[in-house]
């Protein structure tokens, strides 16, 4: 089948074409995360990803009060923020990168609100594009306050990501997918980031819903860090993002190669037939 | 003095008294402050709460139930003392104290927890949770939660937990769940962060009873119009005492949920002057303070835009004060709000210039005050030298100080 066209006016951006295209030839969609600064040497985990299949790659600038991130986030946060991590840093490590020319893979960046204002958002997303980064993520910036954001990063070309939740009701759901850029997230529970046991049941509801309002690329994040969540998530969603499970064994001492090797079977999983109901 | 069986409150009172123009809009905003920066999953519970408190304030019943309470458990209303000895050291002006020490629980964090408690039950959910600094604010939450048959689960940062080690012992004797949070500083700010969290996974049955004016709209307009009763009772009473308003209204700020429950009855009155004292710690030039609305600048933190103590690169910046209560690196962002405007003045007292209030007011008056609250004090002290001996200063006496008597045994080497 087709999908409605959220808003066929706006001309997607370099992540949206690069996921669009990756997802319209069957590809399951991969989004590694890594907390940038994370180790003197944290840009090779990038290379790893690259080389390990992933569809675009996750670079978190690390905040002091990561408030809906779980432990393990919270630790590399720490982690990076001693080590002497900070948003300029990060960047200049990502510039000498370049993102896609590079890698072949798309760059977005996470990070909580605060670090967007405080060099104000014009500055940041143009320092974001400098940096050959596509897109941003701000998961504490809901779609009614990202009003000063918008404009501004879709001026400097940086696709502005928006989160949905399995709590939000469908209005406000096709506002979201309407108005994210490069792809909608999908948070596939209540809850922190973090591995679960599980995949939440909440899941395959939620992007049901999104996909009832928008064909744009719908990521499954949250609690998704085994190749049979991952299989899983693809019954529904277009992709997932593994953030926990990477971060995890970067702090127990995983290096690249490490995390090539994790990657794999994900990457295997994700490329299965799948029985999804499209 | 009002009469035990004589209504306190009415739902002009709670809905701002007709103030008028000083609320936030439908988004929350006080200005450019306030605000919803929270996960997604997070709104629709916001809204929740904001619409069912909307038709709390104006609905006659839960005003009644919440002014029988107010009355009946919290003591209410709490007197107003003159305190002339101590006084005497602030240039001869006089000061005045609301003494919200006097109320249930020993804090003006009664106020609010029992009006939030109420709207718990409104929403039909049966747990809380809550954060605390000095732990009066978890104290009042498990005493609500106790009264009214809720579960509750505080988060206390672990350093706080060993400073207050008293309340957690009184928190865990009225039924509560004491989390000992040990990432971050340790302190408020951390315990706020893992609430959020626990409220994001437990949303579905859990109400957060947020304990200051801070946070997420509605949080800041819910909390100061529970604690507002503080002011709308002094002003009546220092009418009745002295023929007239004061000239100035003080209060420490921490998160600011004292200062905005006096301050608020009389923002409409141009001739009182506001003062809020946070926190100066070691000085401000130690970097050791909470000089949040003095030496920070505008961010987001805990889920609203308001002044901030942060780095270089935009990361907060551990605050530290002798009290428990005020050692927190945000604030209100109707405090912000009243700041840029002009409407009110902050200023720093430090942990040295506090402790003197407090043993102060303990020697001349017979009170021993909190020590959040003796910033206030000992801002009245410094305001009265200026303002001269005509000045009558209202200070918020928010809190007494027995769960302090730690710090105050190796302060003082008592």
């Amino acid at each position: 089948m087709t999908y409605p066209r959220t808003n066929p006016a706006v001309a997607a951006g370099a992540v949206e074409r690069h996921l669009r295209a990756r997802r319209d030839v069957g590809r399951g969609l991969l989004m590694p995360y890594v907390t940038g600064g994370i180790t003197p040497g944290w840009t090779d985990y990038l290379r790893a990803f690259a080389a390990a299949g992933a569809d675009a790659i996750e670079v978190g600038l690390p905040f002091s009060d990561p408030t809906l991130d779980g432990v393990t986030i919270q630790q590399a946060s720490d982690a990076a923020l001693a080590r002497g991590a900070s948003t300029r840093r990060i960047l200049a490590d990502l510039s000498e990168l370049s993102g896609l020319p590079d890698l072949g893979v798309p760059l977005v960046v996470s990070t909580y609100y605060n670090l967007v204002l405080h060099d104000g958002p014009e500055a940041f997303c143009a320092a974001l594009r400098r940096a050959g980064v596509g897109g941003l993520i701000v998961p504490d910036l809901p779609v009614h306050e990202a009003d000063e954001l918008t404009g501004v990063a879709e001026g400097a070309g940086i696709e502005l990501v928006l989160l949905a939740s399995p709590a939000t009701p469908q209005p406000r759901l096709a506002e979201i997918s309407a108005r994210s850029r490069g792809f909608v997230y999908a948070v596939s529970l209540m809850g922190t980031t973090g591995e679960r046991a599980a995949l939440a049941a909440s899941a395959a509801e939620l992007t049901g819903r999104i996909r009832r309002v928008t064909d744009r690329p719908v990521l499954l994040g949250f609690g998704i860090s085994t190749p049979d969540q991952a299989r899983g998530a693809r019954r529904h969603a277009d992709g997932v993002v593994v953030g926990a499970a990477v971060m995890r064994r970067v702090l127990d001492g995983a290096g690249p190669d490490d995390l090539r090797a994790f990657l794999a079977p994900l990457r295997q999983a994700l490329d299965q037939e799948c029985d999804r109901p499209r | 003095m009002t009469s035990t069986d004589e209504t306190i409150i009415t739902p002009a009172d709670l809905a701002g008294g007709g103030v008028g123009g000083d609320d936030p809009d439908v988004r929350g905003k006080f200005g450019i402050f306030g605000g919803r920066y929270v996960p997604e999953a997070l709104i629709p519970a916001l809204d929740e709460v904001a619409a069912e408190y909307e038709k709390a304030k104006t609905d006659l019943d839960f005003v009644r139930e919440f002014d029988h309470l107010l009355r009946t458990y919290a003591g209410r209303p709490t007197t107003l003392t003159e305190v002339p000895r101590f006084a005497e050291h602030a240039g001869g002006a006089r000061i005045l104290l609301k003494r919200e020490d006097l109320t249930h629980t020993g804090a003006h964090k009664i106020n609010n927890v029992l009006g939030q408690a109420l709207l718990t039950r409104r929403l039909g959910k049966r747990r809380v949770i809550a954060e605390t600094g000095a732990g009066q604010h978890g104290v009042a939450t498990a005493t609500a939660a106790a009264l009214m048959g809720l579960e509750c689960v505080i988060y206390m940062g672990a350093v706080d937990c060993e400073r207050q080690a008293l309340n957690v012992a009184r928190m865990k004797l009225l039924g509560a769940t004491v989390v000992p949070v040990t990432n971050g500083s340790q302190t408020l700010k951390d315990a706020i962060n893992e609430a959020f969290r626990d409220w994001v996974t437990n949303v579905e049955h859990t109400h957060y009873l947020f304990g200051t004016v801070a946070g997420p709209h509605p949080f800041p307009e819910i909390v100061r119009d529970f604690a507002r009763i503080i002011g709308v009772e002094a002003r009546r009473q220092v009418r009745e005492l002295i023929g007239r308003l004061p000239d100035a209204v003080c209060a420490a700020v921490g998160g600011g949920s004292n200062a905005i429950g006096l301050f608020h009855a009389f923002i409409p009155d141009e001739g009182v002057r506001l003062y809020g004292y946070e926190a100066g710690g070691r000085g401000a030039e130690t970097g050791e303070h909470a000089l949040t609305l003095t030496q920070g600048s505008v961010g987001v933190l805990h889920g609203a835009r308001t002044y901030v103590l942060q780095d270089d690169e935009g990361q907060t910046i551990e605050s530290h004060s002798i009290s428990a209560g005020l050692d927190y690196p945000g604030v209100g962002p109707e405090h912000a709000w009243l700041k840029d405007s002009g409407r009110a003045t902050y200023e720093g007292v430090t942990d040295e210039e506090a402790m003197e209030a407090f043993a102060l007011l303990a020697r001349t008056e017979g009170i021993i005050p909190a020590i959040e609250s003796s910033h206030a004090l000992a801002g009245a002290l410094r305001l009265g030298r200026e303002l001269g001996p005509d000045a009558v200063i209202l200070v918020n006496l928010s809190g007494r100080g027995d769960k302090d008597m730690g710090t105050a045994m190796k302060y003082f080497n008592l």
